[in-house]
């Protein structure tokens, strides 16, 4: 075990897979000699060569398209996207290409890439730097969707998603790659994709969080811990493939149900979670699904603390569905 | 309308400088090809029309390409193809029961009929499966590429695609990816100087698509894609030199569109009347055949041989892909993902 940041434990995880396994190449903007703007890279290019860590032109769809084709040939390309915010250009790609080759090739071309890109707000990075644009992905079939809250997650999942054998979109919760720290184990350290974490126990109500915001989930609930009620903390992940069976024992456990994200509110990550709770735990409900979300409008740069949900808005979603039933 | 096609300029010391002491063989195996193709788009087209198959997307006119390409690559080339490159994977091996199981989308399509006819799949002659998207799969072969040369592998990627990728976001990415990683990939330029309806004059504001490969660096030329001779020696030379330097290359085949863009569309809406005479006078099968007579190479009873032996070859296909049902219904769930359980239909629906 090691005490590592949240990017900290990003790259142990890509030296990990580079190290076990030659196929893996990282490319990207700026990831090489600089080791990415965020360090997530760091002294990879040194370690594993020019030729396994390369630094791209400037193009998202080059990017992205050359991992396909890298894919496609044998290869385990791991890509990083600067900013989520800057995916669009690679957003046919993902979707058109990507997502249906092994569909449409009746298996006969899996493509399996492990996209990295750091998301969220929090950064004060405006609205090109601060973006989350997980639930386009997640509606595309052909896609798994992983969000890391934890180092020893982030190391663990990404692992996990580089040996995987399907495409992945690995989504980084920049605002928390420093903030956070926590012991990490060594090696080939993996968990598995499609599994939610229970980040903490409890029997009243359940929030629903990824990314960076597990940790405002958790504040809200820790607050609450001696006066109650009880507040259980689902950390979901992989937000596709859902774990619908551990996010419905939770919500059959506690009739309640407040769910938390960064990216705007219709038809964010939130209203399929709402939906699963309508179509299959109607009847274990006791109040109003309840979301904290962004708001409906693009992201702002001089008000982000406005914008993003928090401990105390989620707080006030907790006593609001108390009160309610 | 009628034109006489304009003439092949080779005798027979030329044709063996371009195509090597066999170049009767290798111009018949040429010929047998481009017969089976024609026959292939005419049948399909008329089969179309009749509601016997969805879609279809001709490559009539641009068979001297891609039999050049199939027959000068070899096993370890990759082929990263557009709309119009499925002959290719034919002279490759791909079976033509197969392709024709695809083109029906039925229960023997190896894609179990997930994509509109015309968008095969052949792995096993290194034939990449294709979407409908113009130009995202050039930046595909650069990627195959770079793993071709990082494995020290004597392959190189051929890109397919049409004068109307050259204005898509993947053709500059690609060209430029390409150059700047210095890989073995030669871009083909299938230049029908048509996407749909919009002439090349409309694509571009330059002379010469081929000259926008030089904007990345990249040695680049115009070839007569309907001069199966000029085709065949533009891919060996290419192949030859992507092998011994890697470093991507690129040829624009000019080419003359002799059909509707697909079977969904009526080019008397936009095409002036004389492009056809002139298409026609640049048909590369003609153009072969009328070579091959005059050099005493193709008797005419042996034309009508290779004519008849294509019909059959055809006819037999689409009997045997006729008799095969539709793809079973749990196979719209399979492949979507490998490691995941396969999506359920949706609850509202009966079981």
């Amino acid at each position: 075990m090691t005490e590592l940041t949240l990017v900290q434990a990003v790259n142990r995880g890509l030296q990990q897979a580079m190290h076990d396994d030659g196929d893996v190449i990282l490319l990207g903007e700026d990831i090489g000699l600089n080791g990415g703007v965020f360090r997530a890279t760091d002294g990879l290019q040194k370690e594993f060569g020019a030729e396994r860590v390369i630094d791209t032109p400037l193009s998202e769809t080059g990017i992205v398209g050359t991992a396909i084709g890298m894919a496609l040939y044998g290869l385990k390309p791991v890509p990083e996207i600067q900013f989520q915010d800057f995916i669009y250009p690679a957003f046919d790609q993902i979707v058109s290409e990507l997502a249906k080759f092994r569909y449409r090739s009746g298996g006969q071309y899996p493509c399996h890439v492990v996209i990295r890109a750091p998301y969220g707000g929090g950064v004060k990075g405006g609205l090109y730097h601060s973006q989350s644009a997980e639930a386009y992905f997640a509606h595309t079939a052909g896609l798994k969707v992983v969000i890391p809250s934890t180092p020893a997650d982030a190391k663990g999942l990404l692992l996990s998603s580089i040996h995987d054998e399907d495409p992945v979109l690995f989504f980084e919760p920049k605002r928390i790659y420093r903030a956070v720290s926590g012991e990490v184990p060594e090696g080939d350290y993996r968990v598995p994709l499609g599994e939610a974490r229970i980040a903490r126990e409890g029997s009243d109500l359940s929030v629903f969080a990824y990314g960076a915001m597990v940790h405002p989930a958790l504040q809200a609930a820790e607050s609450l811990a001696e006066s109650g009620p009880s507040v259980e903390v689902v950390d979901l992940r992989t937000l596709a493939p859902l774990d619908e069976k551990t996010v419905l024992a939770s919500v059959e456990k506690t009739g309640r149900a407040v769910i938390v994200h960064e990216a705007p509110r219709f038809c964010g990550y939130g209203a399929e979670l709402g939906s699963l709770f309508a179509e299959k735990a109607l009847f274990s409900l006791k109040a109003p699904v309840v979301r904290v979300t962004g708001f409906d409008t693009p992201f702002p740069y001089a008000l982000e603390h406005l914008y993003l949900p928090n401990a105390p808005r989620i707080l006030h979603a907790i006593r609001e569905t108390m009160a309610a039933g | 309308m009628t034109a006489e096609p304009v003439a092949l300029p080779y005798d027979r010391p030329a044709l063996a400088q371009a195509l090597g002491a066999d170049y009767e063989e290798r111009l018949l195996a040429a010929h047998h090809w481009m017969t089976l193709a024609r026959e292939l788009d005419s049948r399909m087209l008329g089969l179309q029309r009749q509601g016997r198959i969805g879609f279809y997307g001709p490559a009539t006119g641009q068979e001297a390409v891609s039999v050049a390409a199939g027959l000068a690559s070899r096993p370890e080339d990759w082929i990263i193809p557009g709309l119009r490159e499925q002959l290719i994977a034919l002279v490759r091996g791909h079976s033509l029961a197969r392709y024709v199981h695809h083109l029906f989308a039925n229960d023997r399509d190896p894609a179990r009929g997930r994509q509109m006819p015309c968008h095969p799949t052949a792995r096993e002659v290194k034939y990449v499966s294709m979407s409908s998207v113009v130009g995202t799969q050039i930046t595909h072969a650069v990627g195959i590429a770079y793993g071709l040369k990082l494995r020290k592998d004597t392959g190189v990627a051929l890109a397919f695609f049409g004068d109307g990728a050259t204005s898509a976001n993947d053709f500059h990415a690609g060209l430029n990816f390409a150059a700047v990683l210095g890989l073995p990939v030669l871009f083909c330029l299938t230049n029908n100087q048509w996407a749909i309806s919009v002439p090349v004059e409309r694509q571009t504001h330059v002379k010469e698509l081929a000259m926008k490969g030089g904007a990345y660096g990249i040695p680049s030329r115009r070839v007569d894609g309907t001069d199966f001779v000029a085709c065949y020696a533009t891919f060996a030379e290419g192949l030859e030199a992507a092998r011994a330097s890697p470093g991507p290359l690129l040829a624009e085949f000019l080419l003359y569109r002799m059909t509707p863009h697909s079977s969904s569309d009526d080019p008397s809406r936009y095409q002036a009347p004389d492009w056809m005479a002139q298409a026609l006078a640049h048909d590369p099968v003609r153009r072969m055949e009328e070579l091959l007579t005059r050099l005493g190479i193709l008797s005419d009873a042996a034309r009508t041989s290779v004519r008849e032996e294509a019909a059959r070859l055809v006819k037999e296909a689409v009997n045997e892909a006729e008799s095969v049902g539709t793809p079973t219904p749990e196979s719209m769930l399979t492949d979507v993902l490998a490691t995941a359980p396969s999506p359920v239909a949706p609850r509202s629906e009966p079981a």
